[in-house]
């Protein structure tokens, strides 16, 4: 690797420390814009003065802003997330077990949704312009252009009202046998799968083409190679940087399908606990949350930026 | 239809008939959203079936909903609320974005890096989460989701608007007009806008439907649109629980919002090679 890559790769991981970073200063001011007095609110109408001041004072109330927001900046960094106001435990503890759960949920959907995506992506760049690409683009296309919420109750309506195949809308936690835990993953898993993979069929295929269409690999068919050695032969291995990369940002779509999906399948992950903290205004929760989802998506752009850096051969 | 393409032919414009059809029916739910309080078979708020998640029938076109309302009456309202929001959002949007995204190609320097910079950062925020944030902070209104989305999908405006308009701003004439002594509003106004139209109004009706996509989440979440209006997201939301009986009531607001999503993408699909592409 040479000083230049290296150099390209620094200034990249620099603009998204400094991204994360206007990011959290965005959260934070959005939240903290909230009319009226936090500690007030928290209080009720019937605190003495003394309270409420007591309360402001503990909470950092009483100093400007942006001593706030350091001192918030400074509490993320080293692990503390603050104190839920709805019910006075630790963010960080109610987080813990969920995040594994919301990571699981979206590692199996990953496990799923790439294999399948890339299969289907580069048989339909294959056979450009046949019956079977235009119903695969068709398909995509569709997915992409209905919410979320419509694939998973489609996929609800399929499999568990009229095939009834799988249990709709619970999620038990009663999780005894490998059978059930198939079961209970099944829905989410399907829906989500569904959302990620149509982004990363679009982008795969649109990946080979543009490698399809450049003059090494038309010499490669006009030489007599079949279509299927053409592609995989000639044009995947170059492939690779820009299907890498697309995979790196469909998975980012996670984030928002996670958000419906764990809601509609009342899945204890970190996204239904922000729609439940949305709902009751608990703030630090939320302010927390939203920067888990933050730095995830942003990983995931920035690896993607990362790999096609990498896998061009002119920086080689 | 034979009588509308030759008059396309005139300007040069030739529309396929799956862009017909995508049309239509965008403009079908634009019409119902105009029309809808006088058209609608029952009063939304008004409880007429006996029975709850009621199936289609000659009374009710498309069922009932989870408290014996008209589901027909729900949705033709409802297009009110997807259609207006979400194009009052997407105005403000592409408004903004475009005209900062000409302002930096134009002025450049430091202007365009800072305002690149902190607009690239704004748009690694997921749609979806700053909604969140914003409906917990200051409360879910109508007023509040315009601006919030709005404010959401102007940086992909912007980026958008520049790109085309740095390409343009590198052409001759506009080193001629500079040289001339024009000022700022002019080059934007007179030499590069009219050259980025087309691009830009199908780069609007994209984040039309991404508004729309995300405006129903945040409604089927229960924090979008709320009681007693409803956009079709929220009559998902309120009718959820029809569900596992496959009710009309949660299938039909879908199929609506299905409907113009996928509508607007096959049109712009569609449109005439010299709308798209006349930057190229």
């Amino acid at each position: 690797m040479s000083a230049y890559v290296l150099n390209l790769i620094t200034v990249r991981l620099l603009i998204a420390a400094l991204t994360l970073l206007i990011v959290s200063f965005a959260v934070f001011f959005a939240t903290a814009m909230l009319p009226g007095d936090t500690a007030t609110i928290l209080l009720g109408q019937a605190a003495t003065p003394e309270a409420v001041a007591g309360l402001r004072n503990a909470m950092h109330l009483d100093q400007p802003a942006f001593l706030r927001f350091l001192h918030w900046l400074s509490g993320l960094m080293s692990g503390d997330l603050g104190t839920s106001y709805v019910n006075n435990v630790a963010v960080a503890d109610l987080i813990g077990g969920r995040f594994v759960n919301t990571m699981r949920l979206a590692g199996i959907t990953a496990l799923f949704s790439v294999p399948l995506a890339l299969t289907l992506g580069i048989t339909a760049a294959m056979f450009r312009g046949s019956l079977y690409d235009r119903l695969v683009t068709i398909l995509t296309i569709g997915v992409i252009s209905i919410p979320e919420f419509m694939v998973a109750t489609l996929a609800v309506l399929i499999f568990s009202v009229y095939l009834k195949w799988l249990p709709a809308l619970s999620f038990a936690n009663d999780v005894t046998s490998v059978w059930q835990l198939l079961k209970v993953y099944a829905m989410p898993v399907i829906s989500l799968t569904f959302v990620v993979a149509a982004q990363m069929i679009r982008m795969t295929r649109a990946a080979v083409i543009d490698t399809i269409n450049t003059p090494y690999v038309e010499t490669a068919l006009l030489k007599g190679a079949s279509r299927p050695r053409m592609v995989l032969r000639h044009a995947l291995p170059n492939a690779i940087g820009p299907i890498v990369n697309a995979v790196a940002l469909s998975l980012s779509y996670l984030v928002g399908g996670v958000i419906i999906v764990e809601t509609i399948f009342n899945y204890p992950g970190i996204a239904k606990l922000m729609v439940d903290g949305v709902a009751t205004r608990d703030l630090p929760l939320i302010q927390s949350c939203a920067m888990i989802f933050c730095v995830g998506y942003l990983s995931l752009i920035t690896l993607a930026d990362i790999i096609a850096i990498l896998a061009n051969p002119r920086l080689r | 239809m034979s009588s509308s393409i030759p008059l396309f032919q005139k300007f040069g414009y030739r529309f396929s008939w799956v862009g017909m059809i995508g049309l239509s029916i965008i403009l079908f739910w634009g019409i119902m959203a105009l029309i809808a309080p006088h058209i609608i078979p029952h009063p939304v708020g008004e409880i007429v079936d006996e029975d709850y998640f009621g199936a289609i029938s000659s009374r009710f076109w498309l069922g009932s909903d989870y408290l014996g309302r008209d589901m027909l009456s729900r949705i033709l309202m409802g297009a009110r609320y997807t259609v207006g929001i979400s194009l009052a959002a997407v105005s403000i949007a592409c408004f903004s974005g475009i005209v900062l995204g000409m302002t930096a190609a134009v002025v450049g320097g430091w202007f365009d890096a800072a305002l690149s910079r902190f607009l690239d950062a704004m748009n690694s925020i997921p749609g979806k989460l700053s909604g969140l944030v914003v409906v917990a902070a200051v409360g879910s209104s109508i007023n509040v989701l315009i601006v919030t989305l709005a404010v959401i999908y102007t940086p992909g405006a912007y980026r958008f608007a520049r790109a085309l308009a740095v390409n343009i701003h590198a052409m001759d004439y506009i080193t001629v007009a500079r040289t001339r002594g024009e000022g700022i509003l002019y080059i934007i106004g007179s030499e590069i806008l009219p050259n980025i139209t087309g691009p830009v109004l199908a780069d609007l009706g994209l984040r039309f439907v991404f508004i729309v996509l995300l405006l129903s989440g945040l409604s089927f979440l229960g924090l979008g649109v709320q009681p007693p209006y409803a956009d079709w997201g929220a009559l998902v939301h309120e009718n959820i629980g029809g569900l596992p009986f496959g009710a009309p009531a949660v299938i039909a607001p879908s199929l609506a919002i299905a409907s113009l999503t996928i509508s607007v993408n096959l049109l712009i699909d569609n449109l005439p090679q010299k709308i798209r592409d006349r930057s190229a």
